[in-house]
């Protein structure tokens, strides 16, 4: 694989074509925060949290789904940036309603994590307390709406890695919500085998294990590269 | 067909024409219709079929001929003779202007619409040429204007890379607002390899106070084949679509039909005017979302899937329907094509200002005189289009603004008149030039509520994939809200222009991004009235009425009745 | 894998399907004919009910959720029943611009409902659309499809009289 050369944070840097910014930099372990993306999944670039600052482009980039050029000059972590990201965060914690006290993934939670990394002590948006339902039909697992924050890991994983399908998506924008099957009480849904790989890789307390009180529910994520690893070797053998 | 039979074709429905003694030419647009076109068109149908159906007299029913307002309109030719156009057309009005034309009478004056009135002569009519003078049901009457005459020149003489360098020469830049050199995105495509590739015409006409499109595919729907099969040249693809608002019925069935009709002809479909070349075209019914006039959204759309636009790269020229290179224009965009070459791409190009090369249909409504639909040169000034053209404000009302671009655009101020408009004056100006909706506001409207309309506007349309534009839509718009009601503070002004600007540099799609538009050229333009509302709790425009007690204002109340209290000698 | 998918009990005999199955034959069961499938499905049953969007899954391959993602995006397709008619006023810049607003205000106090909700007697859905591109006309709306304009909130509400009960206004 070719090796280019680009500039990150004043620094300059190597990296090997077809990497992402967003590799280049953690590679480096340079931070930039990010949400949606998963290694593994399909990269959608809808929560905006790794915006990098790209010379020459009027606004900035996602470094998840953004190929690292040549001669790339990029910018991780200006004023600007951090100031967005916080806004951005702070919408998120408005949007739904998002109790720390009362949730299960409370300390383990990746929306938290940000929040704290990021400085936030306070959201400067109104909060829109939505009453959104929780759905606990399901023998094994539940979730609860009012702790999603739309990042669709769940929906990714339950279509490419599962087969699913199972979660989809209904309405649009701010009414967005997750559905399973035609909008059934999950524990209805005839397309789940409960495999439970959505609710390892949600990264709030929006998908959780029935039974797990505050602070309790700890996720494991590590099954996903190596599904992906033996899927891969298997392609490997049979086109061999 | 092949060239030699269209262009007899041609001649022979311009001879027809030529011998008419009087051809009566009635608007049938949705507004002349509302307004009573059918009785008229009825009536002057019974009146010649009582005549005996001469050959000389021809009754054609046409689409929209542009002052909306005044409908129905009915346009008189006579050979030899000014064309001359009356609105407000009554039955008997039309009747006592065919008897006084078949008697060699002086027509009626009633309602008759200048001749030299502004509205018309100070238009260039490229797109909109056959616009108004054609059955849009009828093929012939299309040919007869010259139509497919281009495709014809096209297939015949030029090779694809050629047509797209025409293009670029033309200097025409893309008519949905983004304003992209067209040439520059056919010669993309033109040059990707694939063994299918697609030509999409985005007729999904989004904007509120918008219906350009709308107008062009119910008026002159062959216009958009057209320019869409030399596209399809050009670029190398076999299969077009064209992508419909579901809102518009009556324009999906008008291009259906002009493309059956067109592959009836041998103009569209296998192998077009007995040339190599076959082009198919099919249409798409939008099902209600702003978002899918987003390319990628669109594109997504097109495929079953939910209009959410995806990140680019890579762009549509390099990977778009089933990941095909695909060519995705405008309607208005592929309807200036043919006129490019027919007139020739450096004609075209003389027409316009600065980068901005060519016409621009405008939707003029709002508070002026004569609503309807205009196209107008590049560089002509807005003070031109709102009071030449427009015949200024109702009632001579003073003028406060003009909207360009719908949601994603904004509003420019009285002093900002005699800009020269095109794509990069109306940026600068904090607006857009956009598809092409131009809403024309007096005194009495609120800038904030107008910002507020067009945040609820993006709230509900927007498509929910990214966080800046799910949310913040939703806070813009409680923010707005709130200084319309009367309870915002100065730090809600500011966590407004922070969010506008926030969500400006980082929303996934053209459309977020642009989104805060309305609010940021308010903002800038008609500072003073948030002001008002913040400071003075005071709507200067008197629509917002002031009712909720403002948060920083409560505090002061509370200290005001302590002081009160204790001075009563109370006691607290 | 190609299993034949029952028909629901409540759809079944329905003739309103062979429309349906009509479109997705012609269509050659393509998944991406989704949305050209439920725009007949609701041309056909006047609104899109889940067993209806069941079936339109399983004839297309399709999962459930991915259906009914797609239902939910757009605002052209219902999965409730509409009324007999429709009123719909226009809310587009130039509309509002001239108080559509008002005649919005004055419609729902006539008929007892909201813009988007059907009247208990199933009579009358009335509604509010973003702009149908008769600007000049504005303000305006839409009853059964044919075009009004320019309106005033009495002039409307005289409108739907024939159609529905209207209270005065009060006062």
């Amino acid at each position: 694989m070719a090796a280019i050369t680009l500039t990150i944070n004043n620094e300059l840097i190597g990296a090997r074509q077809g990497q992402t910014i967003l590799d280049v930099a953690r590679e480096r372990g340079i931070d930039i925060p990010t949400l949606c993306h998963l290694e593994g999944l399909e990269e959608v670039g809808g929560c905006r949290l790794c915006l990098v600052e790209l010379q020459g482009s009027p606004r900035p980039v996602p470094a998840c789904v953004t190929k690292a050029a040549e001669g790339m000059e990029i910018t991780t972590h200006s004023d600007k940036l951090v100031e967005y990201r916080k806004m951005l965060v702070e919408l998120l914690l408005a949007e739904r309603t998002h109790t720390c006290s009362i949730c299960v993934q409370n300390g383990n939670c990746e929306l938290q994590t940000l929040a704290a990394k990021l400085g936030i002590d306070h959201v400067r948006f109104d909060y829109l307390h939505q009453q959104l339902p929780m759905d606990a039909s399901r023998e094994r697992f539940a979730l609860d709406h009012n702790r999603c924050v739309l990042c669709l890991r769940c929906v990714r994983v339950c279509d490419a890695v599962e087969g699913a399908h199972t979660w989809d998506v209904r309405g649009r924008g701010s009414t967005s919500r997750i559905v399973a099957d035609l909008d059934r009480p999950w524990g209805g849904s005839t397309s789940c085998t409960d495999c439970g790989k959505c609710v390892q890789l949600c990264p709030t307390g929006a998908l959780f294990r029935k039974g797990a009180t505050v602070g309790e529910m700890i996720k494991e994520r590590g099954f996903l590269n190596r599904i992906l690893e033996r899927r891969r070797l298997a392609a490997q053998r049979r086109s061999a | 067909m092949n060239w030699v039979e269209l262009v007899e074709l041609a001649e022979s429905v311009v001879a027809r024409q030529q011998v008419c003694r009087l051809r009566l030419l009635v608007c049938c647009g949705t507004p002349c219709m509302a307004a009573g076109a059918e009785a008229v068109v009825v009536a002057l149908k019974e009146k010649l079929a009582e005549l005996g159906d001469p050959a000389d007299l021809e009754l054609v029913s046409t689409g929209c001929q542009g002052p909306c307002s005044r409908g129905p309109l009915l346009t008189v030719q006579r050979p030899g003779q000014p064309e001359l156009i009356w609105q407000k057309t009554t039955p008997e009005l039309a009747l006592a202007i065919v008897e006084a034309a078949l008697q060699q009478e002086p027509l009626p004056e009633q309602d008759r619409l200048p001749e030299d009135w502004p509205f018309f002569t100070r238009q260039t009519r490229l797109v909109l040429a056959n616009s108004g003078r054609i059955d849009p049901e009828s093929l012939e009457q299309y040919i007869g204007l010259g139509g497919y005459d281009s495709l014809a020149q096209v297939l015949i003489d030029m090779a694809p890379d050629e047509v797209c360098s025409g293009v670029v020469r033309s200097g025409l830049r893309g008519r949905g607002g983004g304003g992209y050199p067209t040439g520059l995105k056919w010669q993309l495509v033109h040059k990707e390899n694939g063994p299918r590739k697609f030509v999409v015409a985005n007729g999904d006409e989004g904007d509120p106070g918008a219906y350009m499109d709308r107008s062009l595919m119910e008026s002159d729907p062959h216009r958009i084949l057209e320019g869409m099969a030399i596209a399809g040249y050009a670029v190398g693809a076999e299969q077009g679509y064209i992508y419909v608002r579901g809102e518009y019925p009556l324009a999906a069935q008008r291009l259906r039909n002009a493309i059956k009709d067109a592959e009836k002809a041998g103009l569209l479909g296998s192998r077009v005017l007995d040339s190599s070349f076959s082009f198919r075209i099919d249409i798409r019914i939008g099902a209600g979302a702003f978002v899918c006039g987003e390319e990628t959204a669109l594109l997504a759309s097109i495929m079953g899937k939910r209009g959410q636009p995806r990140i680019r790269p890579p762009y549509p020229a390099e990977a778009g329907l089933w990941d095909c290179p695909t060519l995705i224009n405008n309607v208005e965009t592929f309807g200036n094509i043919p006129s490019i070459f027919k007139i020739g791409p450096e004609a075209f190009s003389a027409i316009g200002h600065g980068k901005s090369r060519g016409t621009k249909v405008f939707a003029l409504c709002g508070e002026v005189v004569n609503n309807g639909l205009i196209e107008v040169p590049m560089g002509i000034s807005l003070r031109e289009i709102v009071f030449d053209i427009g015949g200024g404000l109702a009632n001579g009302a003073a003028f406060k603004a003009a909207q360009t671009g719908g949601p994603s655009g904004g509003c420019i101020s009285a002093g900002q008149l005699d800009t020269p408009v095109d794509y990069e004056n109306l940026q600068a100006l904090g607006s857009i030039m956009g598809s092409g909706g131009l809403i024309v506001m007096g005194q009495q409207s609120c800038m904030v509520d107008v910002a507020r309309f067009f945040m609820e506007f993006c709230l509900d349309e927007s498509c929910g994939k990214c966080v800046p534009c799910r949310t913040g839509t939703v806070e813009i718009y409680r923010l707005l809200s709130r200084i319309c009601n009367g309870s915002a503070t100065n730090r809600d002004l500011q966590h407004l222009e922070q969010l506008c600007r926030m969500m400006k540099d980082t929303s996934l799609c053209g459309l977020g991004a642009a989104a805060p538009n309305p609010v940021l050229s308010t903002l800038r333009w008609f500072r003073h009235e948030y002001e008002a509302h913040v400071e003075e709790r005071r709507c200067p425009a008197g629509v917002c009425s002031m009712h909720e007690l403002p948060v920083h204002l409560l505090g002061e109340q509370l200290l005001q009745r302590i002081a009160a209290s204790r001075s009563d000698g109370e006691g607290f | 894998m190609a299993e034949n998918p029952a028909v629901p009990p409540v759809l079944n005999a329905d003739p309103r399907l062979k429309v349906v199955d009509r479109a997705m034959k012609r269509l050659r069961y393509q998944p991406d004919a989704l949305i050209e499938v439920l725009h007949t499905a609701q041309e056909a049953f006047g609104y899109l009910s889940r067993e209806l969007l069941a079936y339109v899954a399983s004839q297309l391959k399709l999962p459930e959720s991915q259906v009914f993602g797609v239902a939910t995006f757009y605002h052209s397709f219902t999965l409730r029943p509409k009324g007999e008619h429709s009123c719909i006023v226009c809310t587009g810049t130039a509309c509002y611009v001239k108080g559509a607003g008002e005649i919005v205000t004055r419609l729902e106090q006539a008929v007892g409902v909201r813009a988007g909700q059907t009247t208990a007697d199933g009579k009358l859905s009335l509604g509010t659309a973003r702009c149908l591109g008769n600007c000049s006309l504005a303000p305006m709306l839409t009853i059964d499809d044919v075009v009004y304009g320019p309106e005033t909130p009495d002039s409307a509400v005289e409108k739907l009289r024939s159609l529905v009960e209207v209270t005065d206004e009060l006062g």
